[in-house]
Formats: C-alpha cells, sequence, structure tokens
C-alpha cells in the first residue's frame, strides 16, 4: 500500500538553509547537504528546497548546489523558486532533482505547467499554491508571498487555480495555507478537504503543523497525501521517527 | 577493467536522472559512464537504460542514437529503470508505442480513481513473488519510491510487485533483462541494495 508521505521543507538562500519568522530576519541554519543528509537519515520521505529568494527577485535557483544535494541523498527531492521556463526546469531537473516546483510564475504565465509537463512528464511537475481566505470567505491565491513587500492577492480563486493546473498538467499540488501558516496551530482542514474534492492527483498539506496530532488529523480528515512542514522540524519540536511511530500507532500507513 | 568491478554504462539518450542514478552508483563505488555509442554499450559488463518521461520520445530517442538494436542484442546484464523498464516490453499505451519487446507483455495506464491518485507517487511495498538473487537481502518491509502513471502487469517475468489499485510488476528479470519500476536510486537502502544486487548479476 502507498505510505504516506513525511516533507521536510528547507528554505535556501545564497546557497544557504536559513529560517525565517513571517519570511523576515531570515536565520543561517546551515549547509544544505549537511541538513538534508541528517533528515534522509531520520527518515523523511521526500525533501523540497525552498529557494525563497529566486521568484521575487526575477532570476532562476543557482543548480551547483542541487548537484551537491543529488549526490548526496539517496531519496527523491523537489526544487522550488524562480523556475520560469523548460529550460531553466532542464538545468534543475539535470543537475539531479527529481521534481520542480512552480508557483507564482505559473500563476502569471498558466502555460507553463503544460509546457514543463509536455518537455519532462506530469509526474515532475509540482505546482505550488499560496492561499488565504478573503473576507468574503473565498480562498484565493497570492503571488510572490516569499517577499512581503511585493506579495500580491490575484482574483484567482484557489479551487478553480487547482483544476486548472491539472488541467494543464499538474501532477501533485501543493496546497501552502497562509492562514494557518507559521503559527503551529494545526492544518488548515477545512480549505484541504475542499482541495481534495477537487485533486485528482497527489496533493501535499502544507502550513500550520506544530504538533504530530496535526499530522495525523490532517491524513485522517482531509485524506492527503503527504504533509510539509518546516519550522517544526528545524526547531527540533517533533522528531521525525517519533512522528512516523505516532502516525502507524493511529493506522496510518508509513514508510518505517 | 580488473576482475570483478563492473563495468558499467548508463545508455544516454535523453532522460533526465541519468545524473541521480550515476551518483548512486558512486556511492556504490562503481564510476558509470554515460554513453550512446554502440561499441562503448557492447563492450561494458552490465548496461542500465534510464528513462523519465513519455515512452514515444524516449523510444524516439533510441531509434535516432540507432540503439535499437543494439539493446536487443546485448547478452551482458541489462536494466531499466522507470520508463527505462516499460521500454523493455513488447509495446506501451502511452502514446501507442511500440517497444524493445525484450521481455513479454504490455504496459497500460495506471487506473485512478477518488482514492487511486495518479500519478503514482511515493513510497510503497514491495511484495516478493519470486526469489531471485536481484532480491537478495531485502528485508521483509521493503519500501521503494515510485513515479509514474503507467505500469506492466503482473506476468510471467515478475520477481516482485506492488500495488496502487491493481498489483503491477515492480521487479523484473528474464534472464539478463531486468527492470525496476520505482527509483532504486531515490530508494534509500532498499535501492542501493537493489543495484547493488544487479552489479553483482
Amino acid at each position: 500500500m502507498l505510505t504516506r508521505r513525511i516533507i521536510p521543507c528547507l528554505d535556501v538562500r545564497a546557497g544557504r538553509v536559513v529560517k525565517g519568522v513571517r519570511f523576515r530576519d531570515h536565520i543561517d541554519m546551515g549547509d544544505i547537504v549537511e541538513l538534508a543528509r541528517r533528515y534522509r537519515d531520520a527518515g523523511a520521505d521526500e525533501l523540497v528546497f525552498y529557494d525563497i529568494t529566486a521568484s521575487p527577485e526575477g532570476r532562476v535557483t543557482d543548480v551547483g548546489w542541487v548537484e551537491r544535494v543529488a549526490r548526496e541523498l539517496d531519496i527523491p527531492f523537489c526544487v522550488a523558486g524562480g523556475i520560469r521556463g523548460v529550460e531553466q526546469a532542464r538545468a534543475v531537473l539535470h543537475a539531479g532533482a527529481d521534481k520542480i516546483s512552480v508557483n507564482s510564475p505559473a500563476l502569471q504565465r498558466p502555460a507553463l505547467i503544460d509546457e514543463l509537463a509536455a518537455a519532462f512528464g506530469v509526474q515532475c511537475v509540482v505546482v505550488g499554491i499560496d492561499s488565504l481566505r478573503d473576507a468574503d470567505g473565498e480562498w484565493r491565491v497570492r503571488v510572490n508571498s516569499g517577499d512581503p513587500t511585493r506579495s500580491q492577492a490575484l482574483p484567482r480563486r484557489t479551487l478553480d487555480w487547482i483544476v486548472e493546473a491539472q488541467q494543464r498538467g499538474a501532477g501533485e499540488i501543493v496546497l501552502n495555507c497562509m492562514g494557518s501558516d507559521g503559527v503551529r496551530t494545526g492544518y488548515d482542514i477545512e480549505q484541504l478537504q475542499a482541495a481534495r474534492a477537487l485533486c485528482r492527483v497527489p496533493l501535499v498539506a502544507s502550513g500550520g503543523a506544530g504538533a504530530c496530532a496535526h499530522f495525523i488529523e490532517v491524513f485522517r480528515a482531509a485524506d492527503v497525501d503527504a504533509a510539509l512542514a518546516a519550522s517544526v522540524f528545524h526547531a527540533g519540536n517533533i522528531a521525525i521517527p517519533e512522528l512516523k511511530q505516532a502516525l502507524a500507532t493511529a493506522g496510518i500507513e508509513v514508510r518505517p | 577493467m580488473s576482475a570483478g568491478v563492473p563495468d558499467v554504462v548508463l545508455v544516454e539518450a535523453g532522460g533526465t536522472n541519468i545524473g541521480s542514478l550515476r551518483y548512486a552508483l558512486q556511492r556504490l563505488g562503481v564510476d558509470a559512464e554515460l554513453s550512446s555509442d554502440a561499441a562503448r554499450i557492447r563492450a561494458a559488463t552490465h548496461v542500465i537504460l534510464p528513462g523519465v518521461g513519455a515512452a514515444a520520445p524516449g523510444m524516439r530517442r533510441l531509434r535516432d542514437a540507432g540503439l535499437v538494436e543494439i539493446l536487443r542484442g546485448l547478452r551482458q546484464p541489462v536494466l531499466g529503470v522507470c520508463l527505462g523498464m516499460q521500454l523493455l516490453f513488447e509495446h506501451s499505451a502511452e502514446g501507442d508505442t511500440p517497444c524493445l519487446g525484450l521481455l513479454p507483455g504490455r504496459v497500460g495506464l495506471l487506473a485512478g480513481d477518488h482514492q487511486v491518485r495518479i500519478p503514482h507517487m511515493g513510497w510503497n511495498a514491495l511484495t516478493i513473488v519470486r526469489d531471485d538473487p536481484l532480491l537478495a537481502g531485502l528485508p521483509q518491509a521493503a519500501y521503494a519510491y515510485f513515479v509514474h502513471g503507467y505500469a506492466a502487469a503482473p506476468g510471467a517475468c515478475t520477481l516482485a510487485s506492488t500495488t496502487h489499485g491493481v498489483a503491477f510488476s515492480a521487479v523484473v528479470r528474464q534472464g539478463n533483462v531486468c527492470g525496476m519500476q520505482f527509483h532504486p536510486e531515490r530508494s534509500a537502502m532498499v535501492g542501493a541494495r537493489l543495484l547493488q544486487n544487479f552489479l553483482g548479476l
């Protein structure tokens, strides 16, 4: 049986792993390869490296560190950040990434998803979505949320974008619920359930993990395929072996 | 080539995961060469056919490189990985593509529904169907990392199967021709063991 995945997300800036508080005040966390190795050894099922400065600055991620990670790592990893075209994606995939994730550039030019799927197959193409509930009760997408000075709300409804992204060739959706991001009070179950109902491809929950119980809840209640988290893993609040044990005890299939 | 050290060639025909496989072999102490040269491929002790993407362009690249008959004529151990494994069969439903025909059977689309999400993406269990040196030393609960939407139904050459909605072939072997539907280079210790086993054939 296919197991549910636990995915630590590492924010990368200028070739180092950093930690930010509400996307500001980045603290250096250490060398990318060393942290990647530590998470692999702890039992992470997959890693996401998110180049937090690439998209707002309009540049593509430097592939040198991607190759260093690929040499070392024997679990899959995805690279996100600033990929705007097929050739940039190719460079990242050739450096050894297993998947590429597009967010703001896909919103600005949705045909990017079609082009990436045609060039590399849907299995490589992850669409990341930053979503926030507006005053009228609708969830809508945000662009450039990595930079608070350039972050922007778009009129596009999150659920519409989930449908369109799949039609265009997304092989996986990562839904980052910004309202719960960084506050550690649990995943946004309501929004993830709404997304799940429209999602035929794997769905990854992001934003809000603060305790093992939150992971159990999101797999049970929202039936997501994977749960992504950053700060709780980096700060050591949750150790992956204990998390996996708690999930297994709760009857959720995980890779031991 | 010194005795006992495998001389591995990765068939270079435009797949994107070729670097990852090469690094996985390096972690096992083997420096594989990337090549599309017929003589070089024929001279190798072990040949690996990687591949990510779709069947039709995959076969087209092999044809354009003049490698179809070369691959069909190999007698040393050959390993197809992911799409590379699918190309070893007779035919793929992906793009209605005639394949290499080194293994009996056809590759079909995995059927998805609301519970069975396609592509099949993530770690799934291997169920051993038939003992073989290729599977030596696998733990009871062996998980491998899959990313694919097409698969071959279990058949005479299936050594291990995996279930995602339906059961399909995860590891296959017939004589010198082997295949792994998952990515051994991204399947942690299980993948490393399977690659090591292949190099020992």
